[in-house]
């Protein structure tokens, strides 16, 4: 990188990392239940309100925001598809799948068991949906998100009748739509299993970059291409499907990031990932915190927020054509 | 030394190359000729083990390119491809510098650097260095991905037409820095060549192709003839001779 490049991305990972640090704190005094900082210290049951909700609430959504991000990235980098992300592509509904046939199955299992499920799920119906885009023609790039958007529908539509035939569709909702208004301490902590898979991901950042230019230069570099594949998908799999099952499906979050990230930086992950990470972990904070404050003393769930935040940035991100430096 | 026996390739029905042998000595330019579709990118990309060899077997420098593991052949070849398309957005440098990931796994020396820089000087890429590579132009592109090449550094060193989109200026420039590193540092250079007369100028022996068979090969005055060039090409070409080099009048 050059000096300038490094100059701009260091100022850039200031601005990333003070918003973060805002949002943080803004975060823990944001809810139902009044929390003036000041109170902190002198009462004991606004600092158990912040132990108990506010604290494990605010770093569930930095997690999942940070790993769905990277998981969107590295799920585009595998298949080689700018457009396609775990929400979407079948991913999620083969998680969402894994928990279903679990609880039908063992109603008492634990949620680290029923993550495992999910995960084994998500591995198998990525690898299936990326077999698949591998053999779509590279000269039409819509058919790749378009053919995930199918496939994912249908793995969807299956899990809403089986969930309706077992009578679980209330559950559902809860895998489908991201909400963090239930993250307590206790009911969290997996998800620092998909912030080991985002620490993974930075180790091997120049081998996924590697695998960006495609099959042959990857070998031509000495990259096992088979095991880097393999290692991908369990990423995605594991991250998606933990925040699947701990507070649901958060839509286009691992898709505009990515996006906006490479648009500003470029593609080399060494030096993006961590960007890419954190504008995650700030786009989900964010519009949680949205989701709390625009009908207080109401929530909107968080998923529903970045249906719209997120949607609105996709279409913007489409419309706007890459700036050529 | 790169020693190919009795290779042969098919896609479905069609038989691409019929039972190859071919020994390329250490040190040298080979160029590989032929008409379109003759199986020149096939062959190459067999030796750098891009596809899974179907019959007969392919050493270099002794080790069987499908059961040597990979990380370790990256580090005595390199290949460049025909058609190397992709949408990363990498900068020239970032690019050249991943030419060195086979010896440090990613992690850059001084004396990567050192490398790096001077591929990039090489081929006229230090001022463009900082742009992304979708905003060159093709033959500035291409040069970008010999460079990379360059930047690795091993023993043998596949390029599948290199020239392509190069000016004359440095498709020239290219050739001599082959030559260099084949005179001085002893490096094996097998070459895809559609320009026959940089074949026939820098090259020490040429392989001709044609159908998917070896129907010539020899120094370039021995095979820089019109009856050879009818037999490989199907049709009749003047071959001048000028500073003791065969000159290939193809294109009246
Ligand atoms: N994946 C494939 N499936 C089917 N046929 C193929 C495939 N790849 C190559 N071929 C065929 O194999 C033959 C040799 O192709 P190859 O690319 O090796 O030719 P080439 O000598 O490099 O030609 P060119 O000068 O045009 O680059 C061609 O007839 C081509 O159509
Ligand atoms: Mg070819």
């Amino acid at each position: 990188m050059s000096i300038a490049a490094a100059k701009q991305s260091s100022k850039t990972g200031w601005i990333a990392g003070l918003t973060l640090a805002v949002l943080f704190v803004f975060s823990l005094c944001v809810g139902v239940g009044d929390m003036p900082v000041t109170l902190l210290f002198s009462d004991g049951q606004a600092l158990e309100l912040l132990l108990v909700s506010r604290l494990p609430r605010t770093l569930a959504a930095i997690l999942v925001g940070a790993g769905l991000a990277i998981a969107g990235l590295i799920m585009q980098t595998l298949a080689r598809n700018r457009y396609v992300e775990p929400a979407t592509a079948g991913t999620a509904q083969s998680a969402e799948l894994g928990i279903l046939l679990v609880t039908l199955f063992f109603p008492a299992a634990s949620l680290l068991f029923k993550s495992l499920a999910a995960s084994a799920a998500a591995l198998l119906g990525t690898s299936l949906f990326l077999m698949t885009a591998h053999r779509l023609p590279p000269t039409q790039p819509f058919l790749v998100p378009l053919f995930g958007l199918v496939y994912g529908g249908v793995i969807g539509a299956a899990v809403t009748f089986l969930a309706w035939e077992a009578d679980l569709l209330q559950y559902l909702s809860v895998w489908t739509n991201g909400d963090f208004s239930g993250v307590l301490r206790g009911r969290y902590e997996l998800l620092w299993l998909g912030a080991l898979m985002v620490v993974i991901a930075w180790i091997v950042a120049d081998r996924l970059t590697i695998m960006a230019l495609g099959r042959d230069a990857s070998i031509g570099l000495g990259l096992d291409y088979a095991r880097m594949l393999q290692l991908g998908l369990t990423i995605v799999s594991v991250i998606s499907a933990l925040s699947v099952v701990v507070v649901g499906m958060i839509p286009f979050v691992g898709l505009v990031v990515p996006n906006i990230v490479s648009r500003l930086m470029g593609d080399n992950m060494r030096g993006t990932l961590p960007f890419v990470a954190a504008s995650g972990a700030i786009l989900v904070l964010g519009c949680d915190i949205l989701g709390r404050l625009i009908r207080y003393p109401y929530e909107i769930p968080v998923g529903t927020m970045m249906g719209c935040v997120g949607g609105l940035i996709f279409l913007w991100l489409l419309f706007r054509r890459p700036s050529h430096v | 030394m790169i020693r190919i026996e009795n290779v042969s390739l098919r896609h479905g029905k069609t038989q691409i190359l019929h039972d190859i042998s071919l020994t390329i000595a250490k040190g040298g330019i080979t160029a590989l000729v032929g008409p379109n579709g003759a199986g020149k990118s096939s062959l190459l990309s067999l030796i750098a083990r891009l596809q899974p060899l179907q019959a007969g077997r392919i050493t270099v420098d002794g080790f069987h390119v499908d059961a040597t593991p990979n990380r370790d052949l990256a580090r005595i070849l390199a290949i460049l491809r025909q058609d190397s398309i992709f949408t990363s957005r990498l900068r020239v440098r970032e690019l050249v510098s991943f030419g060195r990931f086979p010896h440090g796994r990613g992690r850059l020396t001084p004396a990567d650097y050192a490398i790096i820089d001077q591929s990039l000087q090489q081929f006229d890429l230090t001022d463009l260095a900082d742009r992304f590579i979708e905003t060159l132009s093709g033959g500035q592109r291409q040069r970008a991905l010999v460079a990379m090449a360059f930047a690795q550094e091993t023993d043998y060193l596949l390029l599948d037409e290199p020239l392509n989109n190069l000016d004359m200026y440095f498709a020239r420039e290219l050739m001599r820095s082959l030559r260099r590193i084949a005179d001085e540092n002893g490096k094996t250079i097998v070459i895809v060549l559609h320009d026959i007369n940089q074949a026939g100028a820098h090259a020490d022996r040429i392989v001709a192709l044609k159908s998917g068979r070896i129907v010539a090969d020899g120094a370039p005055c021995d095979l820089l003839t019109p009856k050879t060039l009818q037999a490989i090409f199907g049709f009749e070409m003047r071959v001048e001779t000028v500073d003791d080099t065969p000159v290939v009048l193809h294109f009246r």
